[in-house]
C-alpha cells in the first residue's frame, strides 16, 4: 500500500512495539495454551501426563471434552495438557502440539483431528516414541493410525433420526419432501456418515455410501452447505425452500444448522408444516427439541468420549493394555442416543427432559 | 548564537520604510550532528521575485521549509511584514497569506482539478445544506477552478473536472502554481517548478509566475535552473553552508559568477 | 472531520481589482501563446472502453450484475419473483452493510481483517446483556454500538499513532476481538427468544407490494445511501479519498490525515455493530461461531465493486453492486441446482477478472 513505503521508524515507535512484543511473549509464556490441570511441562517419571489436542476450542462440543478428559484425570490423579487449533482445519497447530508432547514425554494423546490424513505423520512419531494416541468424535485416515478410536458411530447417528422420520411420515401418510442441509463441499467423513446414515434410516437407495450427493430419489429436493453455522442453516434453507416450497423434512448437519434452518421457515410463514431433524445433543438444540423446533435430534456423548479416552491411557500406563474395539467396528462407540418427545414405535429414544439432563453445551 | 549575515547588493533603492513580506533571522535547524541551517538570514520583499539558489546541501530546502511551515527551526525568528509570525504547520502558514507549489506538486492524481484546487478548503453550501449536511458545493468550486486556470492564462486545460493524472507534467505544474495563486494573499513559494518539465513547458511556467507577479504576489523561486532564474528574477539569494552567503541581482553577477558563490570558489559579496 | 472554512477568496478578488500592468498578458515571455496541443488520433474501441471504465468505477459491476440477473431470469422463472428479490436483499443484508465499513477503510489504502471479530463481539455483547443482563433492548444494542466504537478506536489508533500497517493491525486485532468475544460469551450461543424484542427488530418484515421485506434489507440500503452522501458531497469524503490516493499531497494540502484515518476506522466500528444488529435479526441468536467468513466477503464485496485495494479509487455504490453480485450469484446457481463447489469458483474466478480489469483501468495515467 503506498501510504507506507516512506515511513521511517522512530525510536518512540519501536519502544511501544518493542513493549508489547516483550508483553506478549510473557502472556504466552505464563498462560500460553495451557488450559489443562497442572502446569508442568514435563512429567516425571512417576506421573502420568495425557495431552489432549480438539480441533477448536470455541466449538461448546470440545469444550465439554476437554472437561470430561479434565475431570477424569483428576479422579485418577493424572496430569493434563490441553491444545487445539486455531480453527477447523488447523492442521500444523496439531502438529505442534503433537511434537510438544512427545517432548514433554507425555504418555498418551487425545486428538480429533481437523486433518485425518495429514495429522499421521506426527502420531506416527508419537506412537515410535512408545505413545498411545487415541482418535476422538473423527477417525484417522487410515484409521489404525490410532492404537484406538472413540467416536460416536455418526452413521448410526444419521439413521436414527432417518427411522424416527421415516415412521413419523409413514403414520401420517405423507409423502416426503426432503431438503438435505450438510457441513462443506469438502464432504469430509462425519458429514458423508450422518447425511447417507439418515437417507438410509428413511428408506433411500444411497448409492455409493461415501458420498453425498449420488441419490437419484425424487423425494430428495436438493443439498445444500451450511458451515455447520445459523447463518450458513437460513441461506441454504432458503435457497431450497426456493426450489420447492412443497418442503416438508429438513436433515441438518448439527443443531445450529437446524436454529438456522428454522428462522428461514419461520420467515416463509412455515414452520408448523416443516419437520427438523438433526443430531448433536448440545443442550440448546435440545431446548429446541422441548420447545418444537427440532422434531428429534441424535444426542453425542462428548464427554464420555474423553472421559474413555482418558481412562485407557491411563490404563495403558498402568498395565500396558490397549483398548478394545467395539464389535463390529474399527472403534469404541460411545453411545448415540435420539432425542425426542414424539416418539415412534420401533425407534428406542428419549425425551427431552432426560436430554437436558445428560446434554452437553 | 551566531552573528547573522546581513550582506545585501540591491539593483534599485528601496524604501526602507516597508518591512519585506517575509523575513527570517537567525535560523538555526540541526538533526543530530548535522546542522542544517546555522544561523540563517532571509528578506523577501513585496512584490518581487526572489530566486533562492544553493548547492545540495546548503540548506535552501530547511529554509523553505520553516518558511512555509513544515518544518520548525530550533531557532532563530520568522517576520510576517514586520510582525513576529510562528509557524508549526504548513496551515499556520496558509493563514498568513503563504502558499506553497511544492516539488511533488501535493495533488491528489485520481481527483480532479477542481476538487485538487480546493483540497482541505472545500466550499460548502448555502444554509442548512452546507452548516447541517455539510454539503459541498461543487458547480461553485468547478466554475470558480476554471475561473482561476483561465485569470492565470491557463488556456490548455479545458475541463476542471478531468483528473489530475490524466494532465502532463506542465498542466499539473499549472494547477499547483493556481492553487497556490488562488488563496495565497502574500507569498508563493514555488519549489523547482520546471525540475520535470521539457523545455515549452518551462517557458510556460515562466509566465505563470510573471502573472501570478503581476497579481501583486511576492514569488519565492528555488531552483536550479539558472537560465530560469537570471530570465525572471529580481534578486538572487544565494544560501551556503546553512547560512546566506550574500543577495544578488541578475544584472550585478553573471551566471558563472554566481554559481562560483553558491559552491564557494568566489567569496560572499560584501 | 473537520472542514476547513470557505477560502479568503476575497484577497484573490482584490488583487484582481488592482490595475493590471498593461493587460493581462503583458510581462509574457516572448514567445508565441501556447497552442492547443494537436488533436490525436480516434482512439481504439478498447482505448475508449479503458476511459470509460476509468471515469465511471461503477460501470462494470453494473454491467456485470445486469447480466447475471438476466441470464438467471431466463434459467429459473422464480428467480425475478418478488419474494426472491427480498431474499436475496435479506441474505445480502449483513455482509453489505459491513462491507461499508470495509470500503472506507480499503478507500484510505488500509484493509480491515477484523470485520468478522468486531461484529460477533459486538453482537455477544448484544445478546448477552439483554438476555442475561436484562438490560432494554435499546441500551442493550447502544452498548453494542459502543464496543464497535472502542474496537474501531484502538484499530485507528494503532495505524495512525504507532503508524503501523492496516494489514498487520487488523491480523492482530483480529485475534484480540475474536478472544474477547469467546471469553465473554463462554462460548455458548444465546438465544433469541431469551432476548428483548427490539434486538430482533431488524430480522421483522413489512409488506410492500405483496413482498415482505426486513428491516435489515432497508437498513443496509439507507446505510449504503447515507454513507455514499457522505463520501460525495461532504469535504470528510473527499478528505477520505484524498488520503488514499496520496497522503502525502492531502497532508501538504492542510489535511489532517490522521484524523481521517482515525474517523473512517472509528466509523467501520460503527458499522459493523449495525450489522451485528442485522445479524441477530437473521438468525435469532447471538452465535460466538459467527464472523468467520465476512472478512473474505466483505473484500470480495469491495473488490468486485471496482473499488482499488490500493485507494483513492472508487465508489460506495459499486460495493454494493459487488455484494448483490456475490447474493445474485449464490442465489441463482442454488436455484438452478449448481453444487455448492462451483459457485465457490464462480465468485474465485470474478474476483481475479475484477482486479485484473482494476489494474488495466488504472494503467490509464
Amino acid at each position: 500500500m503506498r501510504m507506507w513505503t516512506n515511513a521511517s521508524p522512530r525510536p518512540g515507535r519501536i519502544r511501544i512495539v518493542g513493549a508489547v512484543v516483550a508483553l506478549s511473549i510473557g502472556v504466552v509464556a505464563c498462560g500460553g495454551d495451557d488450559q489443562g490441570e497442572s502446569g508442568g511441562a514435563q512429567s516425571g517419571d512417576d506421573e502420568v501426563l495425557v495431552g489432549l489436542i480438539t480441533k477448536t476450542d470455541t466449538n461448546p462440543f470440545f469444550v465439554k471434552m476437554r472437561e470430561g478428559a479434565e475431570a477424569t484425570a483428576d479422579e485418577l490423579g493424572i496430569d493434563l495438557q490441553s491444545f487445539a487449533g486455531e480453527e477447523d482445519g488447523d492442521n500444523q497447530s496439531q502438529v505442534d502440539a503433537v511434537d510438544n508432547l512427545i517432548a514433554a514425554g507425555a504418555t498418551g494423546i487425545l486428538i480429533t483431528p481437523n486433518d485425518s490424513e495429514a495429522i499421521v505423520p506426527a502420531l506416527d512419531r508419537a506412537r515410535q516414541a512408545g505413545m498411545l494416541v487415541i482418535a476422538l468424535d473423527t477417525p484417522l485416515e487410515p484409521a489404525d493410525s490410532a492404537d484406538a478410536t472413540f467416536a460416536t458411530d455418526n452413521f448410526r447417528a444419521g439413521e436414527l433420526i432417518g427411522e424416527w422420520a421415516r415412521a413419523t411420515f409413514e403414520a401420517d401418510g405423507t409423502e416426503a419432501r426432503i431438503a438435505m442441509l450438510d457441513l462443506n463441499p469438502n464432504q469430509i467423513s462425519v458429514d458423508v456418515a450422518r447425511d447417507q446414515g439418515f437417507l438410509q434410516g428413511f428408506g433411500v437407495d444411497v448409492g455409493d455410501e461415501s458420498v453425498i450427493g449420488d441419490e437419484g430419489d425424487p423425494r430428495i429436493v436438493g443439498h445444500d452447505v451450511t458451515e455447520g453455522s445459523p447463518e450458513g442453516g437460513r441461506t441454504a434453507m432458503e435457497n431450497l425452500l426456493q426450489r420447492d416450497p412443497d418442503i416438508n423434512l429438513v436433515y441438518t448437519i448439527n443443531e445450529p444448522a437446524a436454529a438456522g434452518a428454522y428462522e428461514a421457515l419461520r420467515a416463509a410463514g412455515k414452520e408448523d408444516e416443516v419437520t427438523i431433524v438433526s443430531v448433536d445433543g448440545g443442550c440448546p438444540g435440545v431446548e429446541n427439541v422441548a420447545s418444537g423446533v427440532i422434531g428429534a435430534t441424535s444426542m453425542q456423548f462428548p464427554l464420555d468420549m474423553a472421559a474413555l479416552g482418558t481412562e485407557a491411557i491411563s490404563d495403558f500406563a498402568a498395565s500396558g493394555d490397549r483398548p478394545e474395539n467395539s464389535e463390529g467396528l474399527d472403534f469404541v462407540n460411545t453411545g448415540v442416543e435420539l432425542i425426542t418427545d414424539t416418539p415412534v414405535d420401533g425407534v428406542d429414544s428419549q425425551d427431552s427432559t432426560w436430554g437436558l439432563e445428560n446434554c452437553w453445551g | 548564537m551566531m552573528p547573522s549575515d546581513s550582506t545585501t547588493l540591491d539593483a534599485a533603492p528601496r524604501e526602507l520604510a516597508d518591512p519585506p513580506v517575509l523575513a527570517a533571522r537567525g535560523l538555526v535547524k540541526r538533526y543530530g550532528p548535522v546542522t542544517a541551517l546555522g544561523g540563517a538570514d532571509f528578506e523577501l520583499m513585496e512584490g518581487e521575485v526572489l530566486a533562492v539558489i544553493g548547492d545540495n546541501g546548503a540548506g535552501k530546502s530547511s529554509l523553505i521549509k520553516a518558511l512555509s511551515g513544515a518544518l520548525v527551526p530550533d531557532e532563530g525568528e520568522i517576520e510576517v511584514c514586520g510582525r513576529p509570525a510562528h509557524f508549526t504547520t504548513p496551515v499556520d502558514a496558509r493563514a498568513a497569506g503563504i502558499e506553497t507549489v511544492y516539488q511533488t506538486l501535493a495533488v491528489a492524481p485520481s481527483l480532479d482539478i477542481a476538487s485538487n484546487l480546493f483540497l482541505g478548503r472545500e466550499t460548502r453550501r448555502r444554509g442548512v445544506l452546507g452548516s447541517w449536511l455539510r454539503m459541498l458545493d461543487h458547480a461553485k468550486m468547478r466554475s470558480e477552478a476554471a475561473r482561476h486556470l483561465n485569470d492565470l492564462g491557463i488556456m490548455t486545460i479545458q475541463n476542471p473536472t478531468q483528473a489530475v493524472e490524466t494532465l502532463s507534467g506542465g498542466q499539473r505544474q499549472a494547477v499547483a502554481v493556481a492553487r497556490a495563486a488562488a488563496f495565497g494573499s502574500r507569498v508563493v513559494i514555488m519549489d523547482e517548478p520546471t525540475a520535470a518539465l521539457g523545455v515549452r513547458e518551462s517557458r510556460a511556467v515562466l509566465d505563470l509566475i510573471l502573472e501570478v507577479r503581476g497579481r501583486g504576489l511576492s514569488v519565492i523561486l528555488v531552483s536550479h535552473d539558472m537560465p530560469l532564474v537570471f530570465e525572471i528574477a529580481d534578486r538572487i539569494h544565494v544560501q551556503r553552508l546553512g547560512r546566506r552567503a550574500g543577495v544578488v541581482t541578475p544584472a550585478s553577477h553573471t551566471m558563472t559568477d554566481v554559481v562560483a558563490i553558491m559552491t564557494g570558489a568566489a567569496p560572499a559579496p560584501e | 472531520m473537520g472542514i476547513t472554512d470557505i477560502p479568503a477568496m476575497a484577497v484573490a478578488g482584490d488583487n484582481e481589482a488592482a490595475p493590471a500592468p498593461a493587460g493581462p498578458r503583458a510581462g509574457r515571455s516572448a514567445q508565441p501563446a501556447t497552442e492547443p496541443p494537436p488533436p490525436a488520433p480516434s482512439p481504439s474501441p478498447v482505448t475508449r472502453l479503458q476511459h470509460l471504465l476509468h471515469a465511471r468505477a461503477t460501470l462494470g459491476p453494473a454491467v456485470v450484475l445486469a447480466v447475471a440477473i438476466i441470464v438467471f431470469a431466463s434459467v429459473s422463472d422464480r428467480f425475478m419473483q418478488p419474494a426472491n428479490v427480498s431474499l436475496v436483499l435479506q441474505q445480502v443484508a449483513v455482509v453489505g452493510t459491513l462491507a461499508v465499513g470495509q470500503t472506507i477503510i480499503i478507500l484510505t489504502a488500509g484493509i480491515d481483517l477484523s470485520v468478522g471479530a468486531v461484529m460477533v463481539l459486538t453482537s455477544i455483547v448484544m445478546g448477552k446483556l439483554s438476555a442475561e443482563a436484562g438490560l432494554p433492548g435499546p441500551v442493550a444494542i447502544g452498548a453494542g454500538f459502543a464496543v464497535g466504537l472502542a474496537c474501531g478506536l484502538i484499530n485507528g489508533g494503532l495505524v495512525t499513532r504507532l503508524k503501523l500497517p492496516p494489514f498487520i493491525v487488523t491480523l492482530g486485532t483480529l485475534n484480540v476481538f475474536f478472544a474477547l468475544n469467546l471469553w465473554y460469551s463462554e462460548s455458548a450461543t444465546i438465544r433469541g427468544t431469551d432476548m428483548s424484542s427490539t434486538l430482533l427488530w431488524t430480522g421483522e418484515t413489512f409488506t410492500v407490494f405483496d413482498t415482505r421485506v426486513t428491516y435489515g434489507s432497508v437498513i443496509m440500503l439507507v446505510l449504503f445511501a447515507g454513507m455514499g452522501f457522505a463520501l460525495r458531497m461532504t469535504a470528510w469524503g473527499r478528505h477520505v479519498y484524498a488520503t488514499g490516493d496520496d497522503a502525502e499531497a492531502a497532508r501538504l494540502s492542510g489535511i489532517r490525515t490522521s484524523r481521517v484515518l482515525l474517523s473512517v476506522y472509528v466509523v467501520a466500528g460503527l458499522v459493523y455493530a449495525l450489522g451485528a444488529w442485522i445479524l441477530i435479526g437473521r438468525i435469532a441468536a447471538a452465535s460466538p461461531q459467527a464472523g468467520q467468513s465476512e472478512n473474505l466477503d466483505t473484500i470480495t464485496a469491495v473488490v468486485l465493486g471496482g473499488t482499488s485495494l490500493f485507494g483513492g479509487r472508487g465508489a460506495i455504490l459499486g460495493t454494493l453492486l459487488g455484494a448483490l453480485f456475490v447474493g445474485v450469484l449464490r442465489n441463482g446457481l442454488a436455484l438452478s441446482g449448481v453444487d455448492v463447489l462451483w459457485q465457490n469458483f464462480a465468485v474465485g474466478i470474478f474476483v481475479i477478472v475484477a482486479v485484473a480489469l482494476d489494474q488495466w483501468i488504472r494503467r490509464l495515467r
